[in-house]
């Protein structure tokens, strides 16, 4: 399953995605890029999603459907603090934590994600900000997760790290599906997916699932190492430099 | 010019984080201070992780006061003696502090910690410095002479046992006192990526009585050896130097520096004073809002 993405006609001999929900359609999900190389000068990467639905036969679809496609960059675990108003302050007054926070999240589909599914179907797949399953660690009230849940949603969207998109995909001759997902500079590094689902009438059809692997590349992979493995040079590298640069200037200031 | 700084996992402005290191250089080659009070909430208000920003600024700090270290020492301007017992106490205190910066983030308290340490530290140093700049600038106005302060240590300094003579800055006090100070401002810089001469340079000079001579040369002294065993600290512990954004920083600010430097003898040294303290006041005025007003975020999320 794992290869599927890759193999493209092993997809097409295969069918549908998932052998449990398999429907009648055939969906070859690609990706513009599979590998993202987050190096010096990198500002962030414009995905392009897109792919084939066809019946088993290789023959377009003939009724109408929708295409939902869900990025997911890799889970982890989070706090989420919760500032309150204390003696005129606002400080972080309580806390929740969470398992599974996807560190990237985005959802392109081809009109409302509510107008295609029922909310039922919606939490299965998780497709939509409301439906994430973040695995909530400790408290057990579900009024005080949601709000939580809703605030780390939030933040994660002012950070340019979760969105949805309703218009993103656009189909074309109801073969050809394409979207377009933006990923800001600040990504975090890891796997992601990227999974299509082909819905029609509240029922998802035809599903498929690639993977992307954002990574960091030359210059900024050699500096984050370093400072990550070898500590007490790169510490020592930093004074060197910020010495040699202050008494340099100093050396030139002194000559003018 | 867009640049990703591989630690802060950001792209940022190449240019505005060289005019930003630029603007503390333009600072530290006026006043003498080593400008980390605002590149820190600066870089903070750009994006960048608040560990990242203090972190980065220290190593922009060691830059800024190496060439004026060397000047002081060139012409005499360091008491060894003092300045040694003061670099104990501040890599004491950014040990220290790294243990507090650890106890605190566990907490989830560090940005509040941080803040509020800016609007107490900033808010009345700058205060006392605009009240006595203001009186300086008064005073030459009307051309009235002010009375000279009689310089004497602090008699809680007198108080402390065991005493050591410090020839060059004319004291015969307890190394304890240098030693604490030394420790106080260590735990500021770990915290608040901050040099602290602007905390230590008043406090030898009322606290300790240190001769005028030698403060500005013991303290850049004291900054230069302490910032650098904070970045150690920080590459050690945190892990969150940044050394392209440093660079960055460290460009602009040793340009800025000497053009700091071609201001400060053009203009009166009381003025000079009078617009740091209300620079000062405005970073602590500012950071006083940023705690009293709802914030935009009432939700913030951190890694486990």
């Amino acid at each position: 399953m794992i290869r599927r993405a890759a193999l493209l006609p092993a997809a097409l001999m295969l069918g549908a995605a998932h052998p449990e929900k398999a429907g009648p359609l055939v969906l070859v999900p690609e990706v513009s890029q599979h590998e993202i190389r987050v190096e010096q000068g990198f500002t962030g990467a414009d995905l392009l999603l897109y792919g084939a639905i066809l019946t088993p036969e290789g023959q377009p679809v003939a009724g109408d459907y929708d295409v939902v496609v869900v990025v997911e960059g890799p889970p982890r675990a989070v706090v989420v603090r919760e500032k309150r108003q204390v003696a005129g302050m606002w400080i972080n007054a309580a806390s929740s934590s969470f398992r599974s926070a996807p560190g990237f999240y985005a959802v392109a589909s081809s009109r409302p994600v509510a107008g295609i599914v029922d909310s039922r179907t919606a939490a299965i797949y998780e497709l939509g900000l409301d439906w994430l399953q973040l695995s909530p660690i400790g408290s057990i009230d579900p009024a005080r997760q949601q709000r939580f849940a809703r605030g780390l949603v939030d933040h994660m969207q002012r950070m340019g790290l979760y969105h949805e998109d309703p218009r993103a995909v656009s189909i074309s001759h109801q073969v050809l599906y394409q979207a377009r997902i933006t990923l800001p500079s600040s990504v975090p590094i890891g796997d992601y997916t990227a999974e299509t689902f082909a819905i029609s009438k509240g029922r998802v059809l035809a599903s498929g699932l690639t993977r992307i692997r954002v990574d960091k590349q030359g210059f900024a992979r050699f500096i984050a190492d370093r400072a990550e493995h070898a500590g007490l040079a790169y510490g020592l590298c930093a004074v060197a430099l910020s010495i040699a640069m202050g008494w340099i200037a100093g050396r030139l200031f002194a000559r003018v | 010019m867009d640049v990703y700084l591989p630690i802060a996992n950001l792209a940022v402005n190449g240019f505005v984080i060289v005019g930003l290191g630029a603007l503390t250089g333009v600072l530290s080659g006026m006043f003498g201070v080593g400008g980390g009070f605002l590149t820190t909430p600066l870089l903070i208000f750009y994006g960048v992780p608040p560990t990242v920003a203090a972190a980065s600024a220290a190593s922009q700090v060691t830059g800024a006061s190496v060439s004026g270290a060397l000047a002081h020492a060139r012409r005499g301007g360091i008491d060894y003696h003092i300045g040694a017992v003061l670099v104990v106490g501040g890599v004491i205190g950014t040990g220290l502090g790294a243990l507090l910066f650890r106890l605190l983030q566990a907490l989830g308290q560090i940005d509040t910690a941080i803040n509020l340490l800016y609007v107490i530290m900033l808010g009345s140093i700058g205060s006392l410095m605009a009240v006595e700049s203001i009186g300086a600038v008064r005073a030459r106005r009307t051309g009235r002479a002010q009375p000279a302060r009689r310089r004497r240590h602090h008699p809680l300094v007198a108080s402390l046992p065991l005493r050591w003579r410090f020839y060059r800055s004319g004291l015969y006090i307890s190394p304890l006192a240098p030693l604490l100070l030394g420790m106080f401002t260590g735990i500021l810089t770990m915290l608040m990526g901050i040099g602290g001469g602007f905390i230590l340079v008043p406090a030898m000079l009322y606290i300790l009585g240190m001769g005028v001579n030698v403060v500005v040369g013991t303290s850049l002294f004291q900054i230069l050896f302490v910032t650098m065993a904070t970045t150690m600290m920080h590459a050690l512990t945190t892990r969150a130097v940044d050394l392209v954004l440093a660079s960055l920083l460290l460009v602009g600010s040793v340009l800025g520096a000497q053009l700091g430097a071609g201001l400060a003898q053009k203009a009166k040294p009381d003025v000079l004073r009078l617009v740091l303290a209300l620079i000062v006041l405005g970073v602590a005025l500012r950071m006083a809002l940023g705690l009293g007003w709802r914030p935009d975020e009432i939700f913030t999320v951190v890694s486990l």
